[in-house]
């Protein structure tokens, strides 16, 4: 389970001067395989509000736990560990590394967190199996569309069975037809492995395919109007 | 296309190009930085050799003064009637005797050249030897004090160099003997750092045992006498072992034994350029690299592909002028620096006695400007070709820099090269310098480079069982980005072959040298009554004395003299000591010629030199002018000789003295009886003569001094090497930089993976270490290949001696290792920049 409660985050001025308050009084509870959508005004601090979550922004107030163990105020390393056992990321711009095949790319965080490579291999071929690019495993991205690249990366966000995963605006390089698929695959992974997922994104279709639509705003996170 | 409008070009060059080199601070400076040293260093080279060289001609033609020709023995000197034929001659206007003898002094370093001359001739022909009487005593009897026999007169530079004031007694030294001459002026006509000394011929011929002897005669030739036919006419009239050349012709031969050292200098600083050329190109692919996204946008706006080339062109250009600007000025302050640090031959040893000025030389420093313009142009030449061959559609692709970091493997292209190598080894030297030997080397360092891609392929294939995910990461990122291997790894292969081939063969010259030094020096003891040139000499009491003395078992005489075998070569060295069969001597090629009844000539044994000079082998006969006359001799061997590069001939003493009449010694081995005490039979010989007359040394001592001086000379070539590996470090370190700027995105998402910053700084040494290691390999092979051209080929066809190989893989394993290491830790050090941003901005354009 993730725990968010009563976090909050400021920004000093440009120049050096007083602080300037970005969100505060964020609180969500997620259970194993929910999902959530984030939606908000650009500049509002929703991507600020993932770096927070995955330790890498630190927070003024307020507590994170995953699981039941606290992680704000980790150390750089400790929180490292953390990211590399348990988080997932989904990119918009994919960042699927260039001068690895579609295996190695998905097996990327299995090789972080020491698995054999004959092990890692072998699951990371059953995740290009699960989003359909089993057969083109040992190709280069270079020959992928944004969609299929997309997938790989989904692949790579879920092969070593993270309790959480993030992504903001994945579906923001697609077009509506492949945006839908890439996402309905990204929760449908999360769910089939009772992970939970924040999704940031502008796109209402995309969100309503989350389990709940959160609006963020200065004071916290709000149920998004029309969403159940 | 040409849709821009007039002058666009040129405000696109300013704006974009131009402007990019200060974006990329680092790496432009580096760039700069490599192509100054290696403009400076082959300008200091070339600056350095030019004005030693431009001294001595400048020397030789003072001294010749209005000489058309000059009548040459060798320093034993001819019968001096010659003197008296060739000035009868119809051709011959005036003719001016000279007796040149290399005076010891007692007490100082250094020996004296003193010119004995014919002060009633000398003004006809070489006026500028003209002694100038002191002024302050101008009467009648000092007038004529160029004729006292005590009287000697001193260049300026001689003046300085001996602090010896008008008025005091300089004291030569003659076989043991010692005499004073009275300083009685100047020779105010001698060039800045000339340093000899006139007196009169008469004087010194009956001063230095020399009665009856002329080394040389001065011509000036009757108007209207043709030169050529006039030396052939004169040539006719000479004895054995005499030539007539004109100055220029003279000078020349003895500029031209320091060629080949020249030349190779010459070339170390060339290669050093091309490691700075190897760095503007990495530079300006990696730059194409990250901005191709830039020139996809530009081209889509109507850049025309022209431009963009010329573009970077200019880049390149750029870099190389003000890198040439700084090198032709830091070329002047090596060179200023050399002339006080190590004289004018850089501790070679061939220009000893010239104390050159520096002068501003504006056609070279202009060349070597240029030099670094064109090294930075053909950097930029390849990087700029490919950025017009970027797809705009594609350049904005997440990849397509992988494309432009991809590298064919060019197996055939390196085999060619290879090829070709072997084919140069074959190729006689152009004019005594190894061309073809030179292009070997060329040749052997394109196919090391060329070999880069698929060797990196082999490489990373050998290690795909590694454990660990940076070795995962950084084999995956070079298997499938081989360019950066030949980007960043090509200085090193270039750097390295250089260091490794030039480590091997100091290293098997010096192990040479010594094996040499202590075949020809057997003896336990070796007593010198001056150098080989000079005018100490030993006679027979004074080695009588010597053998006398008690644990002496043996007193071996060795005597120096110089022949002149024909006009086209400079003279040789003639050594006649006892060779019991040539067993004293290092033979490579023994001389087991077939008897064919003439065998009854004597024996010689020739240096690798002469036999290469002259074309001599075992069996051949030669004619040697032996007391003023040719005698035929048998080749009966050839042997290595590292102290003479324009040739020596061996004989046997007693051979030598009964054709000559010379019964002179320069030399005396001694050999004690078995258990005597060295020190106190070195003491009692000391005895026998007046202090300073003599030295005495142990072939322990002679070795030790020998090897000193090699060491010395190859001082200077192991500088520029160093220059060369750290210019090869910078190539690392800016392609990593570079990379790393350009990878800043995918160091933010394994960070968002779960790496932190220490793992990505190591992932970036594993790159550096493996990318350095497949140089490092590469241009250890390929410095193993140019070591044997350098050994087989360039030093035997430059020096003519050969050496046996030996590698010191102790040193090379040490410096391959230390330069893993160092790449290691420059390519962490220089992606520190990229790893220091935070990993939210590294992927902002998502977050």
């Amino acid at each position: 389970m993730l725990e968010l409660d009563g976090i909050s985050k400021s920004f000093a001025e440009e120049g050096g001067g007083a602080q300037r308050s970005l969100f505060r009084g964020v609180s969500l509870r997620l259970e194993p395989g929910q999902s959530v959508a984030i939606m908000g005004e650009s500049g509002v601090g929703k991507s600020t509000l993932l770096h927070c979550i995955a330790g890498l922004e630190t927070i003024d107030g307020g507590r994170i736990a995953l699981g039941g163990v606290e992680l704000a105020g980790l150390a750089e390393e400790a929180f490292a560990k953390v990211r590399r056992e348990r988080y997932g990321f989904v990119f918009q711009a994919f960042h699927i590394l260039p001068h690895l095949t579609l295996a190695q790319n998905v097996a990327l965080p299995l090789w972080l967190l020491g698995v054999a490579r004959e092990p890692a291999a072998e699951r990371a071929h059953g995740m290009l199996v699960r989003v359909g690019l089993g057969d083109r495993a040992n190709e280069w991205p270079r020959r992928l569309s944004g969609g299929e690249l997309q997938r790989v990366a989904i692949a790579r966000a879920l092969v070593h069975r993270p309790a959480l995963v993030l992504a903001d605006e994945p579906t923001g390089n697609l077009d509506p037809e492949r945006a839908g698929s890439v996402l309905e695959l990204l929760l449908e992974g999360v769910r089939e492995a009772s992970a939970m997922a924040i999704v940031v994104t502008h796109s209402r279709q995309a969100a309503a395919r989350a389990d709940r639509v959160l609006r963020l705003v200065r004071d916290g996170l709000v149920e998004e109007a029309g969403s159940s | 296309m040409s849709g821009l409008a007039p002058g666009a070009g040129r405000a696109a060059l300013g704006s974009i190009f131009l402007a990019s080199l200060r974006q990329r601070r680092m790496a432009t400076l580096l760039s700069l930085v490599a192509i100054a040293l290696g403009v400076a260093l082959g300008l200091a080279v070339q600056l350095i050799q030019s004005s030693a060289l431009d001294e001595f001609g400048r020397g030789m033609r003072r001294l010749a003064g209005e000489a058309d020709l000059q009548v040459l023995g060798s320093r034993g000197g001819f019968d001096d009637t010659l003197y008296l034929t060739l000035a009868q001659m119809p051709e011959v206007e005036a003719a001016s005797p000279v007796l040149e003898i290399e005076a010891r002094l007692p007490g100082h370093e250094s020996n004296l050249r003193v010119l004995g001359i014919d002060l009633f001739r000398v003004a006809q022909v070489q006026p500028a030897l003209l002694p100038q009487v002191r002024a302050e005593r101008d009467n009648a009897r000092d007038r004529l004090a160029a004729l006292r026999p005590d009287a000697i007169f001193l260049s300026p530079a001689a003046r300085v160099a001996l602090r010896t004031e008008d008025g005091e007694l300089l004291r030569v030294q003659s076989g043991l003997e010692e005499a004073g001459l009275q300083v009685a002026g100047s020779i105010a006509a001698a060039g800045v750092g000339e340093r000899f000394a006139v007196m009169d011929l008469g004087a010194a011929q009956q001063l230095f045992g020399r009665i009856g002897t002329l080394t040389r005669i001065d011509l000036r030739l009757a108007p209207g006498v043709e030169r050529r036919e006039a030396e052939a006419r004169i040539a006719a009239r000479l004895p054995p072992g005499v030539a007539a050349l004109a100055p220029e012709d003279s000078a020349a031969q003895s500029a031209g034994l320091s060629r080949a050292y020249r030349v190779n200098l010459a070339m170390l600083a060339a290669i050093a350029l091309l490691t700075g050329a190897f760095l503007v190109f990495s530079t300006q692919l990696l730059s194409v690299v990250r901005r191709r996204q830039e020139f996809a946008l530009l081209r889509a706006l109507g850049l025309d592909r022209r431009v963009l080339l010329r573009g970077l062109l200019a880049e390149g250009a750029f870099v190389g002028l003000v890198g040439g600007v700084l090198g032709v000025v830091l070329g002047y302050g090596l060179t200023a620096l050399a002339f006080r640090v190590v004289g004018a031959d850089l501790g070679a040893g061939y220009f000893r006695g010239v104390s050159p000025e520096l002068r501003f030389q504006p056609l070279v420093s202009f060349a070597y400007l240029m030099l670094g313009v064109v090294a930075g142009v053909a950097g930029a030449a390849l990087p700029a070709r490919e950025a017009t061959r970027i797809a705009p559609a594609r350049a904005l692709h997440a990849g397509d820099e992988m494309e432009i970091l991809q590298a064919r493997p060019r197996t055939a292209a390196a085999l060619g090269c290879l090829m070709l190598a072997g084919l140069a080894c074959l190729l006689p030297p152009w004019q005594g310098v190894p061309v073809a030997g030179y292009a070997a080397v060329a040749f052997l360092l394109a196919a090391a480079v060329l070999l880069l891609p698929g060797a990196t392929r082999w490489a990373m294939g050998g290690l795909a069982g590694r454990r660990g995910v940076l070795a995962e990461l950084a084999q995956a990122r070079l298997v499938a980005a081989p360019g950066q291997v030949v980007v960043a790894g090509a200085g090193v292969v270039a750097s390295v072959a250089l260091a490794v081939s030039m480590a091997i063969m100091v290293h098997s010259f010096r192990l040479s040298v010594d094996d040499w030094l202590r075949t020809m020096l057997p003896a336990d003891l070796y007593l010198r009554a001056s150098s080989s040139a000079a005018s100490g000499h030993f006679d027979a009491p004074s080695v009588a004395r010597v053998a006398a003395v008690a644990g002496v078992a043996a007193v071996r005489e060795i005597r120096f003299e110089t022949l002149r075998l024909s006009a086209r070569h400079p003279p040789v060295t003639l050594i006649a000591r006892p060779l019991s069969g040539g067993a004293g001597l290092p033979l490579v090629e023994p001389g087991d010629f077939p008897r064919d009844g003439l065998t009854d000539r004597p024996p010689v044994w020739v240096s690798e030199a002469m036999a290469d000079l002259f074309a001599l082998g075992p069996g051949d006969f030669l004619k040697l002018p032996l007391g003023g006359l040719a005698h035929e001799f048998r080749v009966a061997g050839v042997w290595r000789d590292y102290a003479r590069q324009h040739g020596a001939v061996a004989l046997e003493l007693e051979d030598y003295r009964r054709l000559s009449g010379d019964g002179r010694s320069n030399d005396l081995a001694v050999e004690f009886v078995a258990g005597a005490d060295p020190a106190r039979i070195s003491t009692a010989i000391a005895a026998l003569f007046e202090p300073g007359r003599i030295e005495l040394a142990s072939p322990g001592e002679i070795r030790a001094l020998s090897l000193a001086i090699f060491d010395r000379t190859f001082f200077i070539t192991w500088l520029m090497e160093a220059v060369a590996i750290l210019i090869g470090l910078f190539g690392i370190a800016t392609t990593f930089a570079a990379l790393s700027i350009s990878r800043t995105k995918e160091f933010g998402m394994l960070r968002h993976l779960g790496m932190v910053r220490s793992q990505i700084g190591r992932l970036l040494a594993h790159e550096g270490a493996l990318t350095a290691a497949i140089g490092v390999a590469l241009g250890c092979v390929a410095g193993g290949a140019v070591a044997l051209v350098l050994i087989r080929v360039i030093n035997r066809q430059s020096f003519h001696w050969s050496m046996d190989v030996a590698i010191p893989v102790g040193l090379i394993a040490g410096f391959a290792g230390l330069l893993v290491v160092l790449a290691a830790l420059a390519a962490r050090a220089s992606g520190a920049a990229a790893m220091r941003g935070s990993a939210v901005q590294a992927v902002r354009e998502d977050w």
